[in-house]
Formats: structure tokens, sequence, C-alpha cells
């Protein structure tokens, strides 16, 4: 009777987290949905769901008309240079932070969370201006240090939280065996730390992929990743629907199957702490 | 490098020296809009002719507005050219951040350019931005669903009889609803239909001394008169309905009447996308006898920022794209449904032109609007739908708000317009009006 009653709850709570899910899910499944529909078809009412004559000429009209590759190598090179870069100078911060912390750790720690809070658009301005004096307009390099600027709070916090997890204990042993400060965080830190970098990095080349303020305004025609593709297809007179959900699709395409294959990662990355 | 390879450059660098010109590659901010788009697909022409190459920097509307200001006022060079409106237009060629487009060749024949479009486009006599596509309101309506309403619409009807065919032509049971009219916030909305509506019914935004009067009788009679209408006779969720969302309700064949850009008209008149394609009919946007109709005037415009290295090949492009040899070269691909509309008197005179079912209507609607003096009493700003000062795009879109609520039911049109008054009496005061 006991085994019922929890293969019931299971089924229950499988179908809970199923609907959940789906809803979650349902807007990039219409999105995707949409892109094989013609324009008319795209806004008609009631929507059609399934039973529509699917099409790939969205897909052929924004591949004729975008440089897709481009876009995409853009996009590459902004989420992984800026996320490795913030990797490095993170690791030593979160090092001395968990491990050696003075009085100020905590308020360093919540000052640096508080340059979240600030609207982006309140420093566009300076940063323009810094950007024109240094001539970085329009390039990936100055993308991937703002990027990495940005997105600098998570990666500290997220690699604090896991750093803190490690027992000290493990580091003093290393360091009685005459490891340096260099190949403690090298080899003895980083190796233990790898599960919790992993999922940092993760949630790091994700966000930076999806960041689309910045990278709108900070970009022409050179550094232009897949955010300013999808602006593209909006239009203020005509429909746009479905090549603009054609050109969604390639956009989040690629991070959809990062994220597929890594989900155990991220799962962890995000779940961590609840557990303690 | 083989020598045939090495001859060709050779050739390609003493033909560059011959004609004094550089090859040199500009970048276009512009919006998504199929004019637009046609464009882009015809550079290939351009660069045969002048040797220079184009990157197109494509954006969304509203993020286009924000990228090229924020250029614009850093002086930041990273455009040659930006696609602009009639609002910007004045206000940026008055703070010197355009380049003057007063020389530019003979055989451009910028007289051709329509005097409203010109006029929209200038500032102190001087224009600044060429008209790549010019546009003005009018009424689209099916035919059918006039005729069974035993109704006939004149050329130029009052909105007394917009009125009163929109309530004939309502079926909600079949979702027919007699008028689909703007009702989503924003200054580019509601408030461009709104403004250039109450300019019918003799109402002003401001008078000559810059006071608000959205307090006054004519502008609370506009407002009752829109929201009656739409209650009556307009669709559900009215209040979330911009250009795109009405344009999709009509060629779904569930709007009477849409008063919008004659540029819809070539949408509605598709049959590959409109189920309506064969029964739309055109007319002037409505007046109330005052003498002024509810019809704007807006163009998309080239313009050169003053901070580009470029001048030269930029301005090559936008006599180029702006010319009537480029009208012709979309004609001959495209056909002259295609062509960019309203901003050359020469297309008018095309007898190709005249067979195209919209083009006269658009005309009229376009001549019929006067920027520089949209009202039925003086005002001391220039536009039609707009104010060109730089604090009307603010304060027109907290006002649109207030108007949309409206529509929305959620407060009255008194309520709404007390507000109104108060937010653009705030404003004005405040930038010292």
């Amino acid at each position: 009777m006991a085994r019922t009653v929890t293969a019931r709850r299971k089924a229950i709570n499988t179908a809970i987290a199923w609907t959940i899910g789906l809803l979650i899910f349902f807007p990039i499944l219409w999105t995707i949905l949409t892109s094989f529909k013609t324009e008319a078809e795209a806004i008609a009412s009631p929507p059609s769901f399934l039973f529509f004559d699917w099409t790939l000429e969205n897909y052929a009209v924004v591949q004729e008309r975008s440089n897709y590759m481009r876009f995409l190598w853009n996009s590459v090179i902004i989420a992984v240079g800026s996320t490795i870069l913030g990797i490095i100078i993170a690791v030593p911060a979160a090092w001395s932070m968990a491990f050696v912390p003075s009085k100020r750790t905590k308020d360093i720690l919540l000052w640096m969370l508080s340059t979240k809070m600030l609207p982006a658009v309140g420093v566009l301005y300076p940063i323009y201006l810094i950007f024109i004096r240094m001539g970085i307009l329009d390039s990936r390099a100055g993308l991937v240090v703002v990027l990495m600027l940005i997105n600098l709070p998570i990666i500290v916090w997220m690699l604090y939280t896991y750093f803190k997890e490690i027992p000290g204990e493990i580091l003093e042993a290393a360091r009685m065996d005459g490891a340096t400060l260099k190949s403690e965080i090298l080899y003895v830190l980083t190796p233990m730390a790898i599960p919790g970098i992993a999922s940092t990095v993760l949630l790091n080349i994700i966000l930076a992929w999806n960041e689309a303020f910045w990278t709108l305004n900070l970009t022409a025609a050179n550094a232009a990743p897949l955010t300013a593709f999808i602006a593209s297809y909006s239009s203020p007179e005509g429909l746009f629907y479905a090549k603009l959900s054609a050109a969604s699709t390639m956009a989040i395409a690629p991070i959809l199957i990062l994220g597929w294959f890594s989900q155990k990662q991220l799962v962890r990355g995000l779940t961590f702490g609840a557990v303690k | 490098m083989s020598l045939r390879n090495a001859l060709r450059a050779a050739t390609a660098v003493v033909t560059l020296t011959a004609t004094g010109a550089i090859a040199e590659t500009i970048t276009i901010a512009t919006v998504n809009n199929g004019d637009m788009i046609r464009m882009q697909g015809l550079t290939d022409d351009f660069t045969a002719k002048t040797g220079h190459e184009v990157e197109w920097v494509t954006l969304e509307e509203n993020v286009l507005r924000q990228r090229v200001t924020t250029d614009i006022t850093t002086n930041g060079g990273q455009f040659d050219i930006m696609t602009i409106g009639m609002y910007e237009t004045p206000i940026w060629g008055a703070n010197g951040w355009l380049v003057p487009l007063d020389d530019l060749s003979d055989n451009y024949d910028v007289d051709d350019i329509l005097p409203a479009m010109a006029g929209g486009l200038s500032y102190d006599g001087t224009l600044y931005a060429a008209p790549f596509y010019g546009e003005s309101s009018m009424i689209m309506y099916r035919t059918d669903l006039m005729e069974q309403a035993g109704m006939e619409m004149p050329e130029a009807p009052t909105w007394e009889f917009i009125g009163e065919a929109a309530r004939a032509m309502t079926d909600r049971d079949n979702e027919i609803y007699g008028i689909c009219l703007r009702g989503k916030a924003g200054w580019g909305e509601n408030m461009a239909f709104l403004t250039a509506m109450s300019n019918a019914f003799g109402a002003r935004f401001v008078d000559e001394n810059w006071v608000p009067q959205y307090d006054s009788p004519e502008w609370n009679e506009t407002l009752t008169f829109y929201l009656d209408l739409m209650n009556d006779a307009g669709p559900p969720g009215a209040s979330n309905n911009g250009f795109n969302e009405n344009l999709s309700l009509f060629q779904q064949g569930k709007c009477g009447m849409w008063i919008d850009a004659t540029v819809a008209a070539s949408f509605v008149t598709n049959p590959d996308d409109s189920t309506v394609a064969d029964s739309v009919g055109f007319a002037l946007a409505p007046n109330t006898g005052l003498g002024k109709n509810s019809n704007w005037l807006w163009a998309w415009a080239l313009a050169i920022p003053a901070g580009t290295e470029k001048q030269d090949a930029a301005k090559a492009f936008i006599e180029w794209a702006t010319s009537k040899d480029y009208i012709e070269l979309v004609a001959e691909n495209e056909g002259w449904a295609n062509v960019p509309p309203g901003a050359r008197q020469s297309l008018y005179e095309n007898d190709n032109y005249k067979d195209v079912p919209f083009a006269q209507m658009t005309l009229e609607s376009i001549l019929s609007a006067d920027p520089n003096n949209p009202t039925v009493e003086p005002v001391p700003y220039i536009g039609v739908q707009f104010a060109a000062i730089p604090e009307w795009a603010g304060l027109a879109g907290q006002v649109g708000q207030e108007m949309s609520a409206a529509l929305a039911g959620q407060q009255t049109a008194e309520e709404a317009l007390e507000k109104a008054q108060a937010i653009a009496t705030e404003e004005l005061e405040a930038a010292g009006y």
C-alpha cells in the first residue's frame, strides 16, 4: 500500500515538474514553431499550433540577408573571452576572500554586488566617451572587457561560495609541503574546485551571450554579436514575426545545445548552497 | 600575384586616381522596413558606380534612435549615414550635428523633392536630410463592407461620416469591427494619430506662447469622439494596438476601416499577405470642416553626422539612394508598386506609376499636410503629428500613456486630459519655454 502511494506521489511530482518545465519552455517552443510559419500565419488569430504549412522560407531569407557566421563568431569570442578573463581575475579574488578573509571581506562582497544594482543606461555616456577616447568602439576587445566587468561580481560570488566549501586544512597541508601561493591556487585549489568553476563558466557564457544592452550600444558593423542580429529583424512598418523568430531561433540554438549538454553542471551550479 | 592580377590592380589604381576618388567603406544605420531592405539588396549598383563599399547596421526603430543619438551627441563617428525621421532632423540640424546637404550635384535635381518633405527636413531653409521615402496617413477601407452598409465613401470624408460608417459596418458576432485605430502608447504610436486627429478638430498642443492646450474644449472633443468611436466600433484590446497589430487585423478582414500610414497600402493590397487585397479603397484622412485633415507627415531620410570622416562617399551614397535613377532601378527589379514613395514630385508624373492604385491618394495626402502650418489656429512649432522640440518624445510618451489608459477604460477623457495638461505644463516649464 505504501508503495502505491509513493508511486502515485512520484507520478504527481513528475507531472507537476513537466508542467512547470513546459510552461517555462513554451515561449521558446512558440518562437521555434513561428519560425516555420509564413508571415500571414504567424499573426493569424486564432493561431495554429502544429497544423500549418511548414516552410523554411524565413531561414532562407535570413541567411540571404545577414552574415550569420560573422555575428555568431563575434558572440562566441565576446562570451567566451569575457568569461575566461573574468575567471582569471576572480579566482585569486575569491581565494583571498574565502581563505584569508579580513574584517571588510563581507562589505567588499556586498559592495561588488551593488554595482549590479545601477541601471546600465546610467553609465552609457561615460563608457561611450571612454571607448571613443581609447578607440575601442565597435571592437570585440572592448566588449570583452565591459562584459567581464559586468559579470565579475557574479563570478566572484559563485567562486567564493564554492571555495568556502573546500576545507582550509587541505591548503594548509599543501603550504606545509612547501607549495608557493601560485602552486597552491593552481595545483591544489583549482582542481578541487573544477566542478564549481565549470558551472560558473557555463552560467557566465550564457549571461554574456544574452547580454543585449552593451552589445547593442557599443557596436556597429564590426563587433556586433547575435543580439544585434536579432534586433535587425524587428520592423516598425511591416510584418516581421516569422523572420524575427527564425533569427531568434538561429541565435539561441548554439547556447541551447551547450546548455543541454551541460545541464548537470548548470543545475549543480545554480542549486549550490541549497543543500548546505 | 600573377601578371594579369598586377595589371588589373594597377588599372584600378589609375582609374581611381584619375577620377580623384578613393574607394571607401561607409557604415549606414537603418531600420528594417521593406524599402530599406530593397535598398540593401541593390547596393551593388552603387558600388559598381562609385567604387565605395557599404556596411549596413540594421536595428529596431527605438534601439536605432537611442544608438544614433548616443553616437551623434558624443561625436562617436560610428556611422557615416544615419536613417532618421522628420522629428530629429530639424533639431539635430539646429544643433550643428548634421552635415548640411546644400551642395548636391545639379543632376540630382533637389527641387524635385516634394516641398512638404523638403520643408520638414530643413532647418532655417537648409536641407539636412534627404527623404528616402515619405508618408502621410489616409483611410484604407473595405469596399465590400461599405457597400453592405449601404454607404459610399466620399474622397474627403468628415469624422461624422466615419463615425456613422464604422458603427454601421461593425458586426461583433463575426469579429468585424468598423474601425481600427492606434491605441498603443508612444509618441510615434497613439500620440502621432491623436495629435494629427486633434488638428482636424481645431485643437493644438500649445498656443503661440507655449502654453499647453490639453485642457481646451477642442481637445476634449477630439478625445471624447475617439473614445466613443473605439468603444462602439473598435476591436477589443485596442489600447495595445499599434501599426503592426492593426495591419494584421486589417489583413485578416477584421477591420472595416483603418486610418494609418500610406505605406500600409502596399501591404493590404498584396494578395500574398492580405485576405482582403481585392476589396480595399482609399480616401483622405477625415476632417471636421475646419480646413485641416487628420493626416500626418513623415519621412524616413538619410543624413550625414557631422563627426564622419567620409563625407564625400556618404554624400555620393545619399545622391544615389534618393535619386530619380534609383527609383527606376527599383522599378526595373521589383516593379513600380515597390518603389520608395512620397519623396519626389517626378514619380507622380510618371505614367507607369499612375497605374498603382494607391499612388494618387498617397500624393494628395502628403500634399494636404503642412508641417509649418499644421493646425487651425497658429502654433510656434514645426511638425504635424509631433512638435519638433527635444522635449516632445518624453512628454508625448507620458501623455500617450494617459490616452491609452483612457481607451482601456481605466479613466475618463477628462481625467486623461487633466493629467496630460499637468505633464505638458511641468515638462515645458522645466525646459524653460
